[in-house]
């Protein structure tokens, strides 16, 4: 039979509650009860294989890179815990069956549950500690959402939040534990893990693995100081308390410790730590559960106090406290959720679970009563039941521990820890059941339907049969389980009620009467012990998490402050930091490459440029100003790149100067013409600094290379341009030919900040937005928008412009020019239209959308691309020839130019479209009195069609 | 020469990025022109300079200036060209809708302001 | 040679035209035709990574011009896994968008595919310049794409974005130019045989130049402290926008793995490893930074950006490993980390437009219409990006602890990683109860009223995205196995520059013929 199927089923059974739950909450309860059943019948039909003392192995790849497997294996103690976890979860199902009301999402409830278990079973089935770690943060994350099922209640919010904090950071610890430990073993298969002991506890690794195993043991074990979180998970309903955190999700801390005893036990290093932690939490747990008033309060931190006591026997070492271990594991569980599922009962009868407010519930229901009253005994260690057997085992160990060189240090405290179980017991039994009856319960009290009491029943059955016939009912189990913890011979000794008159028994029974003493004092010890100032680990926990919270928003609101200078300040600071050590820490030696005589000229244009520069820099308050200096810069850039042989770049440049000036004058027309004065001078030379730093920088970098020669494989595009490409102009067949696909990539790039353009201001006004722009006033001159001369002049000029757009197009490809150049110099006649004659007279007579201009030149060039596809070459294989037209002349046509064309295409539409936009805003701030502008008019007719469309 | 390019070059970085850390817009906006001259005089150089020696293919030519460098600051041109465009709509639009120029984000960190998006989607799909 | 390499750039950017000459105002037959053509990039992206699965990089002469000396594409396992999951993403973000964002402005559909256009060519190209034209394409896209809507806010934080960017690019021609004028070369295959011979007394310009494109790069990826676009940008724009953007980070990742481990890998001679020291520092500091940023959210939104930019942390202490197991790591966190972050920002936008007056901050509000289901999602989503088991998250972040085992630093690195996951989950555990668990009765709040409720026609599509993300990553999880071998193949290829220099260059480099 497959092991992969066990935690299978009940995870994917979790599907049918939801679904079945329509059909009634009979029907969902017992179909959740049959999928567990299921999977309870799989676990023990194993049974027989593993008490022939076989191991049972499945194995299924998942990510074999990682040593993370499907692989599940069944031994003693897999069987053990596996069975307890379905058998309790079976009862747990019957019981919330009844608890749950009506207006609990039952549903979801079982769901949840469903798959709990599934992760659970599949914790203690692993055989791959990796896959253990899946399931055991599947564990976390489940509970997370039991714990939580109450969700209108802050606290089971807050319960929660901690369960999943500290159980899910344990896993964490866990994760790199995990990791070491198959890192040092050399594998993650338990099986072979297990018989490495000696490898793993020889590795100079083995003391930190270890601290992170435990890590992750201790916070799910609720082991001190982890043991907080474990109270205030039971905000969760009681049906959830009673499986998690008696007989399950705590135990998984126990298991792990268990299971890898075998490798990680019997050094130094594992007593000092794990015994002692095991002893503090079973004492401060006790303690603290003598004194607590709401009953399942008092039972979490009893279980604590038990879960310590198990931590504690596991930290020993010795076979003996193991099989202790493990017998106690089993006790526990039994009378330990019986005990939950009562107080559940009696919250459920009563409508209250303060000790304070019950009493005198004995005769008012007396069945549960009765079970619960002989489950406190057993938890209090009274003889004849199983809680007696197996702490007279642990005392027996106990006894004889010596820490730290002292002798008495661990039975005292044991002793301690005895006594006050015995105590907090009493206090259950007699504060609930005995006394006088009252007659303010909430509620009132009877007995529950056997649907509750069953389930408690069958555990208390358990608990006095173990109890009475130890070695013939749980014998074999606790030998089977412990064998396969211990992973050797077992120890000789024998589960029986009477063992002579031994120091065990006589420290248990001065135990309980001490304890009972103590129980009959405990209400003045209360008034003591309230006279001391005593920690509280959730507002603790609390303040460490909202004080982590408050450092995190402080943190990030002082870095991520929105400012874009100091963003700007930190990322050129970075870069030229980086840029600096980079080049510091290579060889760099300066060039030999001759330089160019200086010309009067050129020494003219420089001091024209670095004057404009700084005063740029220094008059940048006034923005117009600004945008001359800016062109004055642009201008002598262009002249720079004509001087050195770049007439393709000058031209360029000088007509994108033209429009980029344009579409700035237009803007500032819209925006204030001046900036205020900001920062103070501090601010000021910091950005000196930078600025002059960059400078420096980028002057020398230019001026290392300029000073040397190199080898480029331009020199193919000189020989090649002609033959190849059919073009003389080096640099625009490189443009539409050698690397189109970069030009291809640039006009689209144009096309695109154009329809940006468009979308951005195409998008309707807010109210807001509105008025300001009818706000702006414009001086007289520029009222009277179209000044007849230059309507005139424009016009006339704009069938010349045209001409020349086609003729430094067409010589493009031989000679300076080229679709771009042709295209921004058509684009700025047309504009020319827009800015004299008015944006409604040009675009009235616009003949084609210029979004259709651009959307047709990518089109153009991406087909001449494709074209070649249909010759079997490339995307963008150019081929040419040469034809004669009267006027032109011989001339050639290449597919390059097809390609140049939506080049020029795009660039008029790109063009186009920006500055019409923008030049429609302005005319509409010129058209709008400042008065009754509605919310989100369209602009002009076209954009309503628009709209409607 | 190559020492007024280089220190030229250096000059339009400087002020460029100078402006580049104003406080306003459009500061800001005339940094990365500059910057986008320096950058193209910078990848320009980086083929050397040589004089009167264009890359138009003849059989008089003494010899070429190196093509590519020129090719790739053509690309370069464009490409800053379209992006300082958008960028001035986008300043423009944003002065318009906050009535503000100034660069840093008014509502950042603090919780009480309505997210971001709150103003932008909510009012404004087209009836 | 085979034409389908360049259709990654030549469907969308044709798709996109087409919808901007066609159907400019048409709607409805935008989506059609962009919804259609994702599709058909994602059955070419499929066919492509059947192609290159066979392991052999594969060049596209572009103009037919022999390398180096026109443009070539190079399709390697590695460009075939990006290509997939753009094309995946872009699908998931077009259908989403039909739901209704795409009303909000003018062409979202082209610029989606532009966006697209410029991400897959970036993924494709094999030459340095052309990679910067690619960036511009894919960042202009984007600056459209981020501003789609419009608002006051969303445009300060575009300006933001936009003017960061543009200083990025600025730094990409300087990096460049330096590596050109002291090899005389753009192609990558070239540059990464030319690098190595490159003069002692050039090294150093050499190396700047390598170094600035870095920064360029490590902006892209959001690496601290260049990250500063990343969290208000994709906080003020809209969701299918920034789940789209969830490529663009992985954009520089992929540079940087491309550039640093072929140009300048370890065998670059004195320039080799140039990133590696770099990176890894970084990466823990951003992972810190987004974790803290987790925990300091007050509306979802904030908590996704946050959550992204660790997740970048994680990716690139994978990436600064530069060996085999670290690239895997790092491809593996990618895809996880891709297709996550896009479920949770579409996720919050759903959950906002139901929350009524409190949109996505973490306060109380009225009770949540389809609570449970979306509940459940977010659960999912969180899970996932936490990197708990059993979603992809966790499989991924495994994969990294396991591969910086050797480090040096590598306990210091386990801590961090580790102690962040710790800080995400308390982040999200706060979130994710008192969105969904700490719920107000609606009478309480006059203002709330307006929860969008009820999930039917258009309304489903969005929630049916969100699931397939989700269910992508719980297959991540499931199929780990083979996928981390193709992973594995795939840094493995990575590591074998010799065969990408032979799948480009010619046997003997400076012949070849004219174009026709």
């Amino acid at each position: 039979m497959n092991l992969l199927l066990i935690p299978l089923i009940p995870v994917l059974a979790a599907i049918l509650p939801p679904l079945t739950i329509r059909s009634g909450r009979n029907v969902c309860a017992v179909v959740t009860g049959l999928a567990t059943a299921l999977a309870l019948a799989l676990v023990l039909s194993h049974a027989p294989a593993v008490y022939r003392g076989e191991i049972v192995q499945t194995r299924l790849d998942w990510v074999p890179q990682l040593g993370l497997t499907f692989s599940f294996f069944i031994d003693g103690l897999g069987l053990f815990f596996a069975a307890m976890i379905l058998g309790i979860g079976l009862l747990v199902i019957v019981y919330a069956r009844f608890y749950l009301s009506r207006n609990d999402p039952m549903g979801r409830f079982y769901a949840y549950l469903l798959l709990f278990q599934g992760a659970m079973v599949g914790v203690v089935l692993s055989d791959n500690i990796l896959l253990l770690l899946v399931f055991w943060e599947l564990t976390s994350l489940t509970s997370f959402l039991l714990i939580g099922y109450w969700r209108h209640l802050p606290e089971a919010r807050q319960g929660a939040r901690m369960a999943l904090v500290v159980t899910g950071g344990g896993g964490l610890l866990l994760i790199a534990g995990m990791l070491m430990l198959g890192h040092i073993a050399g594998s993650y298969e338990l099986s072979v893990i297990l018989q490495r002991g000696d490898l793993i506890k020889a590795s100079p690794l083995y003391l930190p693995m270890l601290l992170l195993v435990l890590g992750g043991a201790f916070t799910k074990s609720a082991q001190f100081p982890f043991h907080f979180w474990l109270p205030h998970a039971m905000a969760a309903p009681t049906p959830v308390s009673a499986y998690l955190h008696s007989a399950t999700m705590v135990k998984a801390g126990v298991f792990l410790l268990a299971r890898l005893w075998p490798v990680l036990a019997g050094t130094d290093a594992w007593f000092l730590i794990v015994a002692p932690v095991g002893l503090v939490t079973m004492l401060v747990a006790a303690w603290i559960a003598i004194f607590k008033d709401d009953l399942k309060g008092l039972l979490a931190f009893s279980t604590v106090s038990h879960l310590g006591l198990m931590t504690m026997l596991l930290g020993f070492g010795t076979p003996m406290a193991a099989v202790a271990a493990v017998f106690h594991i089993l006790n526990h569980a039994t009378f330990k959720a019986a005990l939950f599922m009562g107080a559940g009962i009696v919250d459920h009868e009563t409508g209250t679970r303060a000790i304070r407010r019950l009493g005198g519930l004995l005769t008012l229901m007396p069945i549960t009563a009765t079970l619960v009253l002989i489950a406190s005994a057993s938890m209090a260690g009274l003889p004849l039941l199983n809680g007696f057997l197996s702490k007279e085992m642990m005392l027996e160990q106990a006894l004889g521990i010596s820490y730290a060189g002292l002798p008495w240090l661990f039975p005292v405290m044991v002793g301690l820890a005895t006594l006050f179980s015995v105590a907090y017991s009493a206090r259950l039994a007699v504060g609930v059941f005995f006394g006088p009856q009252r007659h303010d319960y909430p509620a009132h009290p009877h007995d529950p339907p056997a649907g509750m009491w069953l389930p408690v029943a069958v555990l208390v059955v358990l608990v006095v049969a173990i109890g009475l016939l130890p070695a013939l009912i749980a014998g074999p189990v606790v030998a089977r389980t412990a064998m396969a913890v211990i992973g050797g011979p077992l120890p000789s000794y024998y589960l029986a009620i009477w063992h002579g008159v031994t120091p065990a028994l006589l420290v248990s029974m001065g135990a309980l009467a001490a304890g009972a003493a103590f129980f009959l004092a405990h209400g003045g010890i209360d008034r003591i012990r309230l006279g001391f100032p005593r920690p509280d680990a959730k507002r603790l926990f609390d303040r460490v998490i909202s004080s982590l919270v408050a450092c995190a928003s402080w943190m990030t609101a002082r870095s991520h402050t929105g400012s874009l200078q100091l963003y700007f300040a930190i990322i050129l600071g970075t870069v030229l930091v980086l840029a600096a050590t980079g080049f510091w820490s290579a060889s760099h030696e300066p060039g030999t490459r001759d330089i160019l005589p200086m010309s009067l000229p050129a020494l003219v244009a420089w001091f024209a440029l670095v004057a404009a520069s700084l005063a740029a820099a220094l008059r940048h308050h006034d923005r117009v100003v600004t945008l001359v200096l800016t062109s004055i810069v642009g201008l002598v850039v262009s002249l720079v790149f004509l001087q050195f042989s770049a007439p393709d770049l000058a031209l360029t440049q000088i007509s994108v100067d033209v429009v980029t000036t344009v579409l700035l004058l237009l803007a500032l027309n819209l925006v204030p013409k001046t900036t205020p004065r900001e920062g103070g001078p501090l601010l000021h030379w910091r950005d000196a600094g930078i600025a002059a730093f960059a400078g420096l920088g980028v002057a020398g970098l230019v001026y290392a290379v300029m000073t040397r020669g190199f080898e480029t494989i331009s020199s193919y595009h000189l020989e090649q341009s002609k033959p190849g490409g059919g073009g003389t102009n080096v640099v625009n067949v490189i443009l539409v030919d050698f690397r189109g696909f970069d030009t291809f990539g640039e006009l689209i790039v144009l096309g695109i900040a154009a329809l940006a353009i468009y979308a951005l201001l195409d998008h309707p006004f807010g109210r807001a937005a509105a008025r300001r722009l009818a706000g702006i006033r414009f001086s007289e001159e520029a009222r009277d928008a179209h000044p007849m001369m230059l309507v005139v002049a424009t016009r006339a000029l704009l069938p010349l412009a045209l001409t020349v757009g086609v003729y430094i197009f067409l010589r493009g490809h031989n000679m300076p020019g080229g679709g771009f150049i042709a295209g921004l110099v058509v684009a700025m006649a047309l504009i020319m239209q827009y800015m004299a004659s008015g944006y409604v007279w040009a675009n009235a007579r616009a003949r084609i959308d210029s979004q259709a201009m651009i959307g047709a030149g990518i089109v153009i060039a991406g087909l001449t691309g494709i074209g070649s596809f249909v010759f079997g070459r490339p995307f963008l294989t150019s081929s040419f020839g040469y034809f004669s037209l009267p006027l032109v002349g011989t001339f050639e046509l290449a597919t390059a130019m097809a390609f140049d064309l939506g080049v020029f295409l795009a660039v008029v539409g790109a063009v186009l479209l920006s500055l019409s936009q923008i030049s429609r805003v302005q005319q509409r701030a010129e058209r709008s009195p400042a008065t009754d502008s509605p919310m989100d008019i369209a602009l002009d007719a076209d954009n309503t069609a628009a709209k409607e469309a | 020469m190559e020492l007024l390019v280089a220190s030229a070059t250096g000059v339009m970085t400087a002020v460029g990025i100078y402006l580049l850390l104003r406080a306003r817009t459009f500061p800001v906006i005339f940094g990365l022109t500059f910057l986008s001259y320096a950058v193209n005089v910078f990848l320009f150089a980086m083929g050397r300079l040589t004089i009167n020696q264009p890359p138009v293919v003849s059989a008089a030519a003494t010899g070429y200036s190196d093509p590519l460098p020129q090719a790739l600051v053509l690309t370069a041109i464009v490409i800053s060209f379209g992006m300082t465009a958008l960028i001035v709509v986008l300043a423009l639009r944003g002065f318009l809708e906050t009535g503000s120029d100034a660069v840093g984000l008014a509502s950042s960190g603090d919780d009480d302001a309505p997210p971001p998006r709150a103003g932008g989607d909510k009012a404004r799909l087209p009836s | 040679m085979n034409n389908w390499i360049v259709l990654p750039t030549v469907v969308p950017a044709m798709t996109a035209a087409l919808l901007i000459l066609a159907l400019p105002h048409h709607l409805t037959h935008q989506r059609i035709v962009s919804v259609g053509a994702t599709l058909l990039m994602l059955a070419l992206a499929v066919g492509l990574a059947v192609l290159a699965a066979d392991g052999t990089p594969r060049a596209y002469f572009l103009g037919n011009w022999p390398a180096p000396f026109g443009i070539v594409l190079v399709l390697d396992r590695l460009s075939a896994i990006m290509l997939l999951l753009s094309a995946a993403l872009a699908l998931m973000v077009a259908v989403y968008a039909c739901a209704g964002w795409d009303k909000r402005g003018r062409h979202f559909h082209a610029l989606l595919q532009f966006q697209l256009l410029g991400v897959n060519g970036a993924f494709l190209t094999g030459d340095l310049f052309n990679l910067f034209v690619f960036f511009e394409v894919m960042l202009i896209a984007s600056y459209g794409l981020m501003l789609h809507g419009g608002g006051g806010p969303r445009l300060k934080a575009g300006f933001h974005y936009v003017a960061i960017n543009l200083i990025a690019s600025t730094l990409f021609l300087f990096g460049v130019g330096l590596i050109y004028a002291t090899t005389g070369t753009l192609n990558m295959a070239d540059l990464a045989v030319k690098v190595a011979a490159v003069p002692a007394g050039d090294q150093a310009l050499l190396k700047t130049g390598a170094i600035l494109l870095f920064a360029v790069f490590a902006t892209k990826a959001a690496l601290v402290p260049l990250h500063w676009w990343l969290p208000s940008a994709y906080a003020a724009t809209s969701a299918p926008a920034a789940a789209m953007f969830m490529i663009m980070t992985k954009v520089g990742a992929y540079a940087i793995i491309r550039v640093y481990g072929l140009i300048f890998g370890a065998e670059a001679g004195p320039l080799g490893g140039i990133a590696a020291p770099l990176v890894i520092p970084a990466a823990l500091v951003t992972l810190m930074v987004g974790a803290v940023g987790v925990l300091a959210s007050r509306n979802l939104r904030d908590l996704v950006c946050f959550s992204v930019v660790a997740s970048m942390g994680n990716l690139l202490v994978a990436v600064g490993l530069f060996d085999g197991p670290g690239t895997t790591a790092a491809l593996s966190y990618l895809v996880h980390s891709t297709l996550t972050g896009a479920a949770l920002f579409l996720l919050v936008d759903v959950i906002a437009q139901r929350r009524g007056r409190q949109l996505d901050q973490l306060e109380p509000a009225p009770v949540l219409a389809n609570g449970t289901l979306l509940g459940a999602l977010f659960f999912l989503g969180a899970i996932a990006m936490v990197g708990m088991p059993p979603l992809s998250g966790f499989i991924g972040k495994l994969l990294i602890l396991d591969a910086t085992r050797q480090a040096p630093q590598a306990p210091l690195i386990w801590a961090v990683i580790l102690g962040a996951s710790l800080l995400m989950m308390i982040g999200f555990a706060r979130a994710g109860s008192m969105i969904f668990w700490n719920s107000r009765d609606p009478s309480a709040d006059p203002g709330g009223a307006k929860a969008v409720g009820g999930l039917s026609g258009l309304a489903l599509i969005p929630v049916l995205v969100i699931g397939l993300l989700l269910a992508a990553t719980t297959v991540l999880s499931l199929g780990a196995g083979p996928l981390t071998r193709a992973y594995e193949a795939t840094s493995a290829q990575l590591l074998d520059k010799a065969g990408y220099v032979r799948a480009v260059l010619p046997p003997a480099a400076g012949t070849g013929t004219g174009g026709n």
